[in-house]
């Protein structure tokens, strides 16, 4: 049985991201013949660029400005690579691209090591709680396959890392041009002793890191068929697991009941997982509807109206106090207002300053918000799922800011 | 692996079943677009795992160039009766008698352009503010750039430089009147996860998505089926008998055959796994117009 596997891959204009992605495709046969006869640039050379660079303006300006979403599968699984653009411009597109990753690819070019830029894709990539980090050291053909060089870059990123929440993160020294430790072991570095990245990918589980424990199931809408008396909750497991006799609660009311059935079209189910869409019916008659969410009774959440959470904020209208917002969260969306901005983090030094007056365009700060509904929200750290939402400016409806819950 | 894995097609589907629901669940007036196409027999049959045992909460709406292939439009027509629910026919043919395009002359002329206007028009006419559509980001590379969730200005066109950012799976539906968003819950999906799909559910497909014998003529390397919608002209091969299938179903006059004996789902499957062309490229003239044919059209309001 194959999984699936979502990377996002960030790097600088020219740490040789595109190469990296194209070796990877190339090497994995998801680059077919006329797609490659495609890669040609103007002079006639082979331009990998021209894969992941998929708009007019890209191929026009040499770079990358929103994610390209690519496609390979190796026999045991299949990957969903979001190829994110670095510029700090277009934090909000690397933002879209890392939000769903289990991976992050961070490049490093060996010959300047770790600078401002690696620090900050590897901030985002562990603000948006992405488990498994790889900081591929990349043109070590350029520095004589140097040990030196590699133990270097390792010591200066764990000197920063130590900042970092980062669970799982790996080393790996890499030439993308020519293919060492991309799919096969390099022999011209016999001193790393690690797996190439591919093979390292295809022992991460992502289904370990998901959270079984606590029940989150938010209602995406009730479901009835005219004929039969048929009424049940569809949604997607955002966490746990929900099987027919669990005591569950749902919330914000608190109303208790009991799962009767878990339904498919397939038919019923003994147990549903993250991320499964199913439909759940309870024993009782009971008033639940979409933006509820269906949790275990013995559990311990709760709906809140006050939170903190990190923000990172998208439009070039500034966040100031007192404003208001839509905040989707789940499966419902709320009016909430902006009660205080916390602090400001400079993401290159990790370090947060004090409160600032305003958000503007990429900014990340810490906000407390008051929302009109209760929200049944988890922070962020403890459940990817429930600790996310969006910000969505009423009057222009464009999505202004990606929140990761701190605290409730 | 842990115990509670899900294959790559489980997660798949289950993605898109959620973004089904949530257009469906946020949007007034949904529709889904079906050509009688592998990926919209797709996305029908997961809106079947969405939403039954209730009914559909949108119609079908097909988009008829009028040159279609009458094995599709068959197809079209009794999915849609078996599975109960509305099929509005939205025609190229149409908008060409009342003047809203004008249809191209010549040897290589194509109806597939005007579908653009026929569709903005539809969404208009009946107010449908989002429409489902089968395209997969793997298809093509403007394509691989477009969110789940296209948003699209009162002239239905997209800003691929203006694209709202989209994280984890919080989709943001709101339009304001006149406006719409395209919902693609296949953009994860590869044309191997399509037709894996389509083998583990068994799913019916038209008869032309397998091998058969059927007269065709030689045209730019592709292989146009004889048809009295496909003018030949001097460049062309004379037509010739063949063992053919299609890869994609569209227009006639701009979606080509591939030789192929493959006639059971498993050796379709076989096929595409093997083969070292795409299917836009080895079956579309439309996206050899020009190096950005794709995103140009897209821009113009195309789905």
């Amino acid at each position: 049985m194959s999984t699936l596997l979502r990377l996002a891959t960030a790097g600088s204009v020219d740490d040789g991201k595109s190469t990296l992605i194209g070796r990877l495709l190339h090497d994995s046969k998801a680059i077919l013949a006329d797609q490659y006869a495609d890669l040609n640039g103007r002079d006639g050379e082979l331009d990998l660029s021209r894969l992941t660079d998929g708009l007019k303006a890209e191929r026009e300006q040499g770079i990358t400005i929103d994610v390209a979403y690519r496609y390979f599968a190796t026999p045991n699984r299949d990957y969903i690579l979001a190829d994110t653009p670095g510029h700090v411009q277009y934090t909000r597109n690397m933002v879209t691209g890392a939000s769903t990753a289990d991976v992050a690819i961070v490049l490093v070019d060996a010959r300047h090591g770790v600078v401002e830029q690696t620090k900050r894709h590897a901030f985002i990539a562990a603000l948006l709680g992405i488990p498994h980090l790889v900081v591929a050291v990349n043109k070590m053909d350029l520095v004589g396959f140097s040990e030196e060089v590699f133990d270097g870059i390792v010591r200066d990123f764990c000197g920063f890392r130590r900042r970092l929440s980062s669970p799982d993160v790996a080393f790996i020294p890499i030439s993308a041009l020519n293919g060492d430790n991309v799919v096969d072991r390099s022999e011209a570095m016999p001193w790393y002793g690690g797996a190439p990245l591919l093979a390292h990918l295809e022992a991460i589980d992502p289904a370990d890191d998901r959270n079984l424990t606590d029940l989150r199931f938010p209602v995406q809408l009730v479901i009835r068929s005219e004929g039969n008396d048929f009424r049940g909750y569809a949604g997607q497991v955002a966490s746990g697991v929900v099987r027919p006799g669990d005591r569950v609660r749902i919330l914000p009311s608190g109303v208790e009941s009991v799962v009767a059935s878990v339904e498919t079209f397939d038919g019923p189910l003994t147990e549903a997982v993250p991320p499964q869409s199913v439909t759940v019916r309870l024993a009782d008659d009971v008033d639940a509807s979409r933006g509820d969410v269906i949790v275990h009774a013995d559990g311990d959440a709760a709906a809140v109206r006050e939170l903190e959470a990190d923000v990172c904020w998208f439009a070039e209208r500034p966040l100031r106090p007192g404003a208001r917002y839509l905040l989707k969260h789940l499966t419902q969306t709320v009016d909430v207002v902006v009660d205080e901005i916390r602090d400001l983090l400079d993401v290159h030094t990790l370090d947060r300053h004090a409160p600032p007056t305003e958000l503007g365009l990429n900014d990340i700060g810490r906000v407390r918000l008051r929302t009109r509904r209760p929200l049944v929200a988890d922070p962020y750290a403890s459940n990817r799922a429930t600790g996310a939402f969006i910000l969505i400016d009423e009057t222009s409806n464009d999505t202004v800011a990606g929140g990761m819950v701190s605290s409730t | 692996m842990s115990s509670h894995a899900l294959s790559h097609l489980q997660a798949l589907e289950a993605e898109a079943i959620h973004v089904m629901r949530e257009v469906a669940a946020e949007r007034e007036r949904p529709v889904l677009l079906f050509s009688g196409g592998k990926d919209s027999i797709v996305l029908v049959r997961l809106a079947e795992k969405a939403f039954r045992p209730g009914r559909f909460p949108f119609p079908l709406m097909h988009v008829d160039t009028g040159h279609n292939f009458a094995e599709v439009i068959a197809f079209r027509d009794r999915m849609a009766d078996e599975l109960g629910e509305r099929l509005v026919v939205a025609s190229v043919q149409e908008s060409i008698d009342r003047g809203r395009v004008v249809e191209e002359t010549g040897p290589r002329a194509s109806r597939n352009r005007l579908q653009t206007t026929t569709l903005l028009d539809a969404l208009a006419e009946y107010g449908f503010d989002a429409a489902f559509g089968g395209a997969r980001r793997d298809e093509e590379r403007a394509r691989a750039k477009e969110r789940i969730l296209s948003f699209r200005d009162d002239f239905g066109g997209w800003d691929p430089k203006a694209q709202r950012p989209e994280l984890w799976n919080l989709y943001n539906t709101r339009v304001r009147r006149g406006e719409n968003v395209r919902a693609f819950p296949l953009s994860n999906w590869t044309e191997l996860d399509v037709w894996q799909y389509i083998l583990q559910e068994q799913i019916e497909v038209p008869s032309i998505y397998l091998a058969h014998e059927r007269r065709v003529f030689r045209r730019d390397g592709m292989l146009y089926a004889d048809s009295e919608f496909i003018a030949r002209d001097a460049r062309d091969s004379d037509p010739f008998r063949a063992s053919v299938r299609y890869r994609t179903v569209g227009d006639m006059s701009c979606t080509g055959a591939v030789a192929s004996e493959a006639s059971t789902l498993e050796q379709v499957v076989a096929e595409i796994a093997a083969t070292d062309v795409t299917e836009r490229g080895e079956t579309r003239a439309d996206d050899r117009v020009s190096e950005s044919a794709m995103e140009d059209r897209k821009v113009a309001g195309y789905f």
